[in-house]
């Protein structure tokens, strides 16, 4: 029984990894730069929503869909200023500028909200008890599950049988020639990070209700265990997002339960490196090899 | 008008700083004589002349006060308390005419690297004479070893790890220490809760947390209070606590032990309650806090318990005057470290007199001066009757418990 119940508890934080991973496999599978203000741009859904449904008293789900607004926004934005000035340039230029942008958002957070922790209210209340109450799951875990399920099909259809989704494939594949073909590449990577960001809104009301302690730097922990998930199931793929998060929560859980609190985080890096030993390109990743 | 409003606030400051000086030459004499058996001549010496030629010369009776804490970042909450614990007492006793302190506090995010640093140079730039500080422990074992260098005086209103006091001459403490904490919870755990079985959720990467726990964990051996289940977080995984309220729930614990600070106990509150487990949860002084973190829902806190030195429900004087003004001036009821902060300015008033140091000694006289009667004062302050202190810094006063109904603290 504490068997399915580590298993349930890494299922659930697994999906949670794999929503954010998703964002970052989208925009590394695009744009070919690894967003490292995905975390930040959770947090900043995580603060919105927050805002909405206490302060503002909305209803969750329509809560739920300002910080969606509001994300996505910010993160059409951010692309247009901070990414798109420097597409020709180096990708380690873009990288830094990355991780500016991350600290960026973290400390106008900071600014903003103030460093003291808020309480985040769960969009869900309950728990679902199994076998006469032995196992319990709670609905929070079974809605992240649910949304994240969801949201990996919606995504993988939509690249696959879109007009849109279509042209994103194409500027993965070669910028240069999508071009040539009369797709535009900026708008469809504006499109790319809209999308990415309204899931990384989901993604923070979803990690702020299985955690509820929202501070500015509640993205960036996950975030990293979320780039390392995305990793894991090959980076830019979708299905490999899914599956990287959802066997690094496992992973993860079942350490902590059989082996040990303290050593957690150590074997979880320690799958990752044997994984990329055996297969570079990660577990659904396609290896290309270099053209000359 | 101005100019005889002028002269009559003069005189009276005059009249208070003579008061002061003639409490202080009586308190002089024993104090001056344990100065020379411990320091140096050489730094003694000043100290006494001063003291003698006080009421002749108006000595400034008024000192620098400073103190660092956390007043931004999660640990917030220690600090704003402290500081307004503090800033009370120094108004209160710059009412009674005397001693006199000027007050600054700066903020150290409970860094314990060089943000502490920084905050402590800050302060000394400014002339601080002694300290009231810092809040956290982290911080405190930083500055307090700078501090040792430079002869500055600190009492720690809220830093409660042994290794801030170690080896220092100079920093003395006013809450418990953490081995007392674990100890004080194993005992109460053990006379009140026979037979439970406890959890301990602890984090590792912390002082304090490690600290209380390590102690817990032996005296609960010796009390024979059985420990079913011990699971650790870092600070990068203090999100998730699924696992380790699954595993103590397996091992049959009713009692949750949480040496913690209380945003990860918020955390495991919340997802324990989401798991449909309700063990009793027992808190130490990292606990207090919870009831203010912003929308928290506080019937998850309900019956939590605690041990902490004060309770703002007591019924003495003194603590019902304080409650009172820290409601009127900061719209909540104040909490232990509030409680902290504010004995230690009354502690720091009862040395100064004692040692009767003046305010134009420089921090290091002072420093000599105050450590020598430390372990000779007794203070009867809100959080303990006839506090005193041991040479090594370590403050003795008794604990209590309490616990949290309707989102108040009462005492069980």
């Amino acid at each position: 029984m504490e068997f399915l119940a580590y298993l349930v508890s890494g299922i659930s934080l697994g999906s949670v990894y794999a929503i954010i991973a998703l964002g970052y496999t989208m925009v590394y599978g695009i744009a070919k730069m690894l967003n490292f203000a995905h975390g930040d741009v959770i947090m900043i859904g995580g603060y919105i929503s927050y805002i909405a449904a206490v302060n503002l008293g909305l209803p969750t789900l329509v809560a739920v869909v300002c910080a969606m607004a509001v994300c996505t926004v910010l993160g059409v934005v951010i692309e247009g200023l901070a990414y798109r000035p420097l597409r020709s340039a180096p990708s380690l230029a873009v990288l830094i500028t990355a991780i500016g942008v991350s600290y960026f958002l973290q400390n106008s957070a900071l600014l903003i909200w103030g460093a003291n922790p808020k309480s985040y209210t769960p969009v869900v209340e309950g728990t679902l008890k199994l076998f006469g109450g032995q196992l319990s799951i709670s609905n929070v875990s079974i809605l992240t599950v649910a949304a994240c399920i969801v949201i990996m099909i919606g995504l993988t259809l939509f690249t696959s049988k879109t007009k849109m989704g279509k042209a994103m494939r194409a500027c993965s594949e070669d910028k240069g020639a999508a071009q040539l073909m009369g797709i535009n590449v900026n708008r469809t990577i504006s499109l790319t990070f809209a999308i990415g960001s309204a899931l990384a809104a989901i993604a923070g009301a979803l990690l702020c209700s299985f955690s509820p302690a929202l501070m500015p730097t509640t993205g960036s922990m996950p975030g990293i265990k979320a780039f390392t998930a995305a990793v894991f199931g090959g980076i830019g793929s979708i299905p490999g997002a899914f599956l990287g998060g959802i066997l690094l929560g496992i992973i993860e859980s079942l350490a902590r339960g059989y082996i040990s609190t303290q050593l957690s985080n150590s074997i979880v890096f320690a799958v990752l490196i044997i994984i990329l030993l055996v297969r570079p390109a990660g577990l659904l990743g396609k290896y290309v090899p270099e053209k000359v | 008008m101005k100019k005889t409003f002028a002269m009559v606030l003069a005189v009276v400051m005059v009249i208070g700083m003579l008061a002061g000086c003639g409490s202080s030459t009586q308190t002089a004499a024993p104090a001056q004589a344990a100065t020379t058996q411990t320091a140096p001549a050489a730094e003694a010496a000043p100290a006494a002349e001063n003291a003698e030629a006080a009421p002749a010369a108006e000595a400034n009776m008024t000192f620098k006060l400073g103190s660092s804490g956390p007043l931004t970042g999660p640990a917030a909450i220690y600090g704003i308390s402290v500081m307004n614990g503090i800033q009370i007492a120094v108004d209160e006793i710059n009412a009674m005419g005397g001693l006199q302190f000027e007050f600054q506090s700066q903020d150290d995010e409970a860094d314990s690297g060089d943000k502490a640093i920084n905050a402590y140079n800050t302060l000394l730039d400014w002339g601080m004479q002694v300290m009231a500080g810092t809040v956290t422990s982290g911080s405190g074992i930083t500055v307090a070893a700078q501090a040792y260098q430079d002869r500055v005086f600190m009492l720690t209103p809220s830093g409660s790890s042994v290794d801030l006091i170690a080896d220092k001459d100079n920093a003395f403490q006013v809450c418990f220490t953490d081995p007392n904490q674990g100890i004080a919870s194993a005992d109460y755990i053990s006379q009140n809760f026979a037979g439970a079985k406890v959890a301990v959720i602890y984090r590792n990467d912390d002082a304090y947390s490690q600290g209380i726990r390590d102690t817990f964990v032996t005296e609960a051996k010796e009390k024979s209070v059985e420990v079913v289940y011990e699971g650790t977080f870092t600070e990068a995984t203090q999100t998730d606590f699924s696992v380790q309220l699954t595993a103590a729930q397996a091992a049959g614990a009713d009692l949750l032990f949480l040496p913690i600070y209380y945003t990860p106990a918020s955390v495991i509150l919340n997802q324990a309650n989401q798991m449909g487990y309700a063990p009793v949860v027992f808190g130490v002084d990292g606990m207090d806090g919870i009831l203010t973190l912003e929308n928290f829902d506080t019937s998850l806190a309900e019956g939590v318990m605690l041990l902490t030195p004060f309770a703002a429900d007591a019924d003495d004087e003194k603590t019902q005057a304080f409650v009172a003004e820290y409601q009127k001036r900061f719209g909540e009821t104040p909490n232990q470290f509030a409680a902290d902060g504010y004995d230690a300015a009354y502690i720091l008033k009862a040395a100064l007199e004692a040692a009767g140091c003046t305010g134009d000694m420089s921090a290091e006289e002072i420093c000599e001066a105050v450590i020598a009667v430390m372990p000779t004062i007794s203070v009867d302050g809100i959080t303990g009757l006839s506090m005193t202190w041991g040479a090594n810094g370590e403050v003795s006063k008794a604990p209590k418990a309490v616990i949290i109904q309707n989102g108040v603290y009462v005492s069980p």
